[in-house]
């Protein structure tokens, strides 16, 4: 455990049970999964026994009424003892992350890795949105998944996703962060395909795996190449060193860094990995929320956060970085324009947030980026679990009279405010505020992160100051999009007339109670919670009401001994950054109103121009044509994928299978494998059983042994 | 506490678990003598033999306290000695535990079959401390003779009856050798002390000519009891038509002893004479390796098959010895450790499916297995896979420390021999497994269940617990055999790489 500051002296901090924090999901997992397993020898039983299984036939069996206490109980405690950690942190002034070791993990030789885990301030933020957010998440999956037979089975996934979750921010060292990454991208997979009698839905898991295999190469290689040059792989040892051992804009260090650009992309779903995400939208809704929306995603830009000493040495990946995201928030809002599935256009909106994210982290605004992550994990939560409630109310009505439309197809919604005044409620809320309307949270951390862009381009010695200036104007279009994409949502789902039909129009409802206070919670994060990290510029202009408003920049200031090495060196190679925009000048606060206006005004005219139109539903619906068909169609990227990557590989595959491995590696084996049973046959065939025979043999073996010693 | 012989009590302390043993075993016949015979008193002894072996334990691990001065003793009061009897009384141990049902079901003679067990333990256990060939054969031949009766000791059953006869046999026969090895030693050194030995082979005045042919024969007559191809033909009958228990035990405990026996005398008495001994072991080894995996992938019968397969991992671990160095000894004893493990829980396995005909022992019988009896499906897999050597187990941890001792003498061929035959051995394990889960039982046998009882049931759960521990924390075990054989005067890295 390290506590000594530079300098001052420290407060000594004791974490309190930090790893009963990370047992405690694994623990709900535990039970979860046992009851899963039991209730799945249940029904496999009764199956055998020829007929169907139904659970709720006598009421509600306890395999699945236990998992409501044990699934959101856990995530309780984990997130009180997080809060109790949060306070002690608070209160110490800690300038060293506590790095807890537990055990040896791997001891080879020159590679020691131990069990730890690294407690900072970053680590406890990202605790602290994995367990809070995680904690209404289960909530609102109670009442969400609770008549699904695979209740039990769901609750253990959900569990063991926290779990490494946690264990992916909590892990002291690259590998065990490694551990983390895997786990969670196997706990999506596993929610993806939960309903993995549906083919297409197995299949979106299996694609979603797939692509982030690809990007799991990428962070092996990082792994593999900082071992190789530091022979070390905690995060403590590296970033201490790194300046020293890497010259800036190095070539390793850029490979490096490349390398985890390419891990994040993955489990991010940036340029060119996100394809999966959207395919992702087959688990269940609360699932899109909490790992599709809040975290799981998210640990791209926590990785690119948690490496930023590594990324600051190595401008060329900061800007690749940088223009992945900025690409990608542009790319993913131009597609959420044209969809008219609820969660596909979540779906490509989160894509698109996450871009907003890397643009941070990449132009070096570390707490922009952090800070943006933190309030998306509430509105777009929020925003999906809202969706849930629609999902859930519209697959309600349209099961009543056997009709078979599709629940999720904004076009066949309309007029829901009616029935589900809080959800719409709510669902607004967050709506302006990843529009980015004042004062709501998506307003201030996105201005932060595109004021950052345009401050960057304006730096002394930026490298590619050009470059900033092109990110910075499209971040400020892709803002506009996303204003218009969240209020067509609202305004196709929730105004106009209800398209559902009279009959199924009578069983639409409001969502239980148990599935809108989560709502309400995030609602009010989402309005509030931008306001922890308010720059004093906003602060002290009329965005701040003069000063007035209890604003601050409380995030910046916390965040500081992790990302302040990464400043450093910053300023050293890049100098200051600028105090205006790049083009027409201005100050912070005189943008943040430009963009607070225009955003305001897309979504107004939005509201003014399509509240006003009809729609027709899906079934009547004509294939768009034009620009609006090709955007519909996504730009064709799962087309083009298909047929210049999957279409070749698959090909090879074939020929692989046919000629190589059936004739000739398979021929190789069988009469390898043949050959060895022949001969084992022959040999067993001196095992007569006769006891002479076995002496004679043995006498024999003596002879030849004496034989080679005497000679 | 310091050893001191002129004080007459310390003698029994340097022995206390071996005579704690005796005297168990001895009031053991008493008790049964003395009560009427029946399923109670059956499970009495049983329990009272488990009983007396956890004393020795205790003993044993008292023992740690106790330092030993010199290396002049006739027995050994090591750290490898302890450490050995850690792995022979877990032996001895679990084969009493899932003996109890067994011994009730057969109706066989309790009190005659704990008390045996028990007595070739403390062979075994002198066997692996003693410091002088003619100790070393006195605690071979009390093992030896109990475990004859042992295989021999279901009398109704006419393949009980054939196999004891044939170990006796074959037994007495390999001991002549041993016997005659022991005689030239004397011959070539003028002592049977192996740090005597050691002395003379050092300071170059032992007899060239009797020394070579003492070790090989001394080898041979090892050879025969770690079953060691081509000395291993009694094994696959008598390990078939012994009680199943009685084979559980001789597969780990018999081959242990005989193991550590091995590794003292060689690794001590003959480190000077290395030139002269290590190619006839690495042929051994391979050969054993290579026949013994061969002959296992034709086995139709579990029990031939295991027994096939302890006769490969006899050929691993006689890697160990050709190494001759610290971490190859280590490995050997934390092999031996996890290998006793996990053959004795793959043997109850074996017990509790055969019934009580002792009828069901084909490989095809498994199948649907896993899914009728999932627990047991699952930690039978678990026990395979261990056996197999497969990441995650202490079997393959286990090999992973063996292959890093002969790597480290050097000994590339013999490693990739351990590998490929491994790898080889992966057939006819998970052919077991695959039948299990991937065959459907056949209609007259499903559904049937298996009753565990507890004693069963408790070594199967230590068997697996220890054995998912050792491989995934194998780090303080590994530690503690590495302090117990750099006790031994144990040999430098091995002086050469390849075969003749």
């Amino acid at each position: 455990m390290q506590a000594a500051g530079l300098g001052e002296s420290t407060a000594a901090w004791e974490p309190v049970l930090p790893w009963l924090i990370i047992l405690l999901p694994l623990l709900g997992f535990a039970i979860n999964g046992a009851l899963a397993l039991s209730a799945a020898r249940k029904s496999a039983d009764a199956v055998r026994a020829g007929g169907e299984f139904d659970f709720f036939e006598n009421g509600r069996p306890r395999t699945h009424s236990l998992p409501t206490w044990v699934g959101p109980g856990v995530m309780l405690l984990a997130f009180l003892l997080t809060l109790v950690n949060f306070a002690g942190m608070l209160g110490a002034d800690l300038h060293e992350p506590v790095v807890l070791s537990y055990w040896s993990w791997i001891s080879t030789g020159e590679l020691e890795v131990a069990a730890a885990i690294q407690l900072d301030q970053l680590s406890m933020i990202m605790m602290l949105i994995i367990t809070g957010v995680g904690l209404l998440i289960h909530v609102f999956s109670v009442g969400y998944m609770r008549d699904d037979p695979g209740y039990p089975r769901y609750f253990a996934y959900l569990n063991l996703f926290i779990f490494f979750m946690l264990v992916l921010v909590m892990g002291a060292s690259y590998p065990i962060m490694f551990i983390g990454w895997e786990g969670v991208g196997l706990c999506s997979y596993l929610l993806i395909g939960f309903w993995f009698s549906d083919e297409a839905k197995a299949s979106a898991g299996k694609k979603a795996f797939i692509v982030n295999r690809i990007g799991d190469l990428g962070f092996l290689l990082a792994i593999f190449l900082l071992y190789l040059v530091f022979q070390r792989v905690d995060f403590v040892g590296i970033f201490g060193d790194a300046e020293s051992v890497f010259e800036y804009g190095g070539s390793v260090i850029t490979w490096v860094t490349l390398f985890l650009l390419m891990a994040a992309t993955g489990k991010s779903a940036q340029i060119p990995l996100y394809v999966w995400l959207p395919d992702a939208m087959a688990g269940p809704t609360p699932v899109s929320a909490l790992i599709h929306a809040a975290t799981m995603v998210t640990a791209g830009v926590y990785l690119v956060a948690r490496s930023s000493v590594l990324f600051a040495l190595a401008p060329l990946s900061s800007a690749m970085v940088a223009g992945i995201g900025v690409l990608t928030a542009l790319f993913a809002a131009t597609i959420a324009l044209k969809q008219n599935d609820i969660k596909k256009v979540l779906a490509y909106s989160t894509i698109s947030q996450l871009g907003y994210m890397f643009l941070g982290v990449g132009v070096g605004a570390y707490t922009a980026g952090i800070f943006h992550l933190m309030t998306h994990a509430f509105f777009k939560a929020l925003l999906f679990l809202g969706a849930g409630a629609v999902i859930h109310s519209m697959h309600h009505a349209l099961h009543h009279t056997k009709k078979d439309w599709d629940a999720q197809d904004m076009r066949n919604m309309g007029g829901l405010k009616a029935y589900m005044p809080y959800t719409w409620i709510t669902m607004w809320l967050a709506t302006v505020a990843i529009a980015g309307i004042w004062p709501f949270a998506g307003f201030f951390s996105k201005d932060g992160i595109i004021w950052m862009t345009g401050a960057m381009a304006g730096a002394e010695q930026a490298p590619y100051a050009g470059l900033y200036t092109v990110y910075w104007i499209l971040a400020l279009a892709t803002a506009m999009l996303t204003a218009f994409y969240m209020t067509r949502l609202m305004v196709m789902t929730f105004h106009g007339e209800n398209r559902t039909g009279s009959r199924e129009a009578e069983h639409l409802h409001e969502a239980p109670r148990i599935m809108w206070i989560p709502l309400a919670v995030l609602a009010v994060l989402s309005v509030f919670g931008g306001w922890i990290n308010v720059s004093t510029d906003l602060r002290e202009s009329i965005l701040g009401g003069f000063g007035l408003l209890p604003m601050g920049e409380w995030l910046h200031g916390w965040l500081e001994p992790v990302t302040e090495a990464a400043h450093l060196i910053q300023e050293t190679n890049l100098g200051e950054i600028a105090h205006a925009a790049p083009i027409f000048g201005g100050g912070e606060w005189v943008w943040g109103l430009i963009s607070f206006v225009a955003a305001s005004a897309v979504v107004l005219a939005t509201l003014r121009l399509l509240g006003s139109r009809k729609v027709t539903v899906a079934v009547d619906d004509a294939e768009p044509t034009g620009l609006a068909r090709f955007l519909y169609n996504k730009w064709y990227v799962d087309e083009f994928y298909h047929r210049w990557v999957v279409d070749p590989i698959l090909t090879t595959s074939r020929v692989l299978w046919r000629v190589v491995d059936t004739t000739i590696i398979d021929g190789t084996v069988h009469l390898v494998g043949n050959g060895t049973r022949a001969l084992g046959w022959v040999v067993s065939l001196f095992q007569t059983g006769q006891v002479n025979t076995y002496a004679f043999i043995l006498t024999v073996g003596v002879l030849v042994i004496l034989s080679m010693v005497a000679f | 506490m310091e050893l001191d012989f002129s004080n007459q009590a310390h003698f029994i302390v340097a022995l206390a678990p071996e005579i704690i043993l005796s005297v168990w075993g001895i009031a053991i016949l008493l008790i049964g003598v003395s009560r009427p015979d029946g399923p109670r008193t059956s499970s009495d002894l049983g329990w009272l033999s488990v009983l007396g072996i956890l004393v020795a334990a205790l003993a044993n691990g008292w023992l740690y306290s106790v330092t030993e001065v010199g290396t002049d003793s006739m027995i050994a009061l090591d750290r490898f000695a302890l450490f050995s009897n850690w792995i022979l009384l877990s032996g001895a141990a679990l084969a009493v535990l899932i003996s109890l049902s067994y011994v009730q079901r057969q109706g066989l003679q309790a009190a005659e079959f704990y008390a045996l067990l028990i007595y070739s333990t403390v062979g075994l256990m002198i066997m692996a401390a003693a410091r002088d060939l003619i100790v070393i054969f006195l605690g071979l031949e009390i093992m030896s003779i109990a475990v004859y009766v042992l295989a021999a000791i279901n009398r109704r059953d006419p393949r009980s009856a054939e196999a004891g006869l044939k170990y006796f046999l074959l037994g007495a026969f390999s001991t002549g050798f041993f016997l005659y090895g022991i005689a030239l030693l004397y011959g070539a050194t003028g002592s049977t002390h192996i740090s005597a030995i050691a002395d003379s082979i050092a300071s170059g005045n032992a007899h060239g000519a009797l020394l070579v042919f003492g070790i090989a024969l001394l080898t041979v007559g090892f050879a025969f009891k770690v079953s060691a191809v081509p000395f291993h033909m009694w094994t696959p009958d008598v390990y078939e038509g012994a009680p199943t228990p009685v084979t559980a035990y001789m597969s780990v405990a018999v081959k242990a002893g005989a193991f550590l026996a091995f590794l003292r005398v060689f690794a001590v008495a003959f480190e000077g004479a290395y030139e002269s001994w290590w190619a006839i072991l690495w042929w051994l080894s391979v050969l054993t390796m290579v026949v013994a995996n061969f002959i296992a992938t034709v086995q139709v019968s579990i029990k031939r098959m295991l027994a096939y397969s302890g006769i490969a991992h006899a050929g691993y671990l006689m890697v160990a010895i050709v190494a001759a160095n610290e971490t190859a000894s280590a490995g050997l004893l934390f092999y031996l450790l996890t290998y006793t493990l996990m053959n004795i829980g793959a043997f109850a396995i074996v017990i509790l499916v055969s019934g009580q005909g002792e009828d069901r022992l084909q490989i095809e019988e498994y199948a649907g297995f896993g899914w009728s009896q999932p627990l047991l499906g699952v930690v039978f897999t678990v026990l395979l896979l261990s056996l197999a050597g497969f990441p995650g187990t202490g079997g393959f941890m286990a090999k992973v420390f063996l292959l890093q001792g002969a790597m480290e003498a050097n000994l590339v061929y013999l490693s990739v021999v351990l590998v490929l035959t491994t790898v080889a051995s992966y057939w006819y394990y998970l052919r077991v497994a695959w039948y299990m889960w991937m065959r459907d039982a056949p209609p007259d046998v499903a559904g049937e269940p298996i009753q565990v009882p507890f004693a069963m049931r408790l070594a199967l759960i230590t068997s697996v617990v220890l054995i998912v521990y050792l491989g995934i924390f194998p780090g303080a075990t590994l530690e503690l055999a590495r302090s117990s054989v750099s006790g031994l005067s144990a040999v430098g890295p091995g002086l050469i790489g390849l075969g003749p």
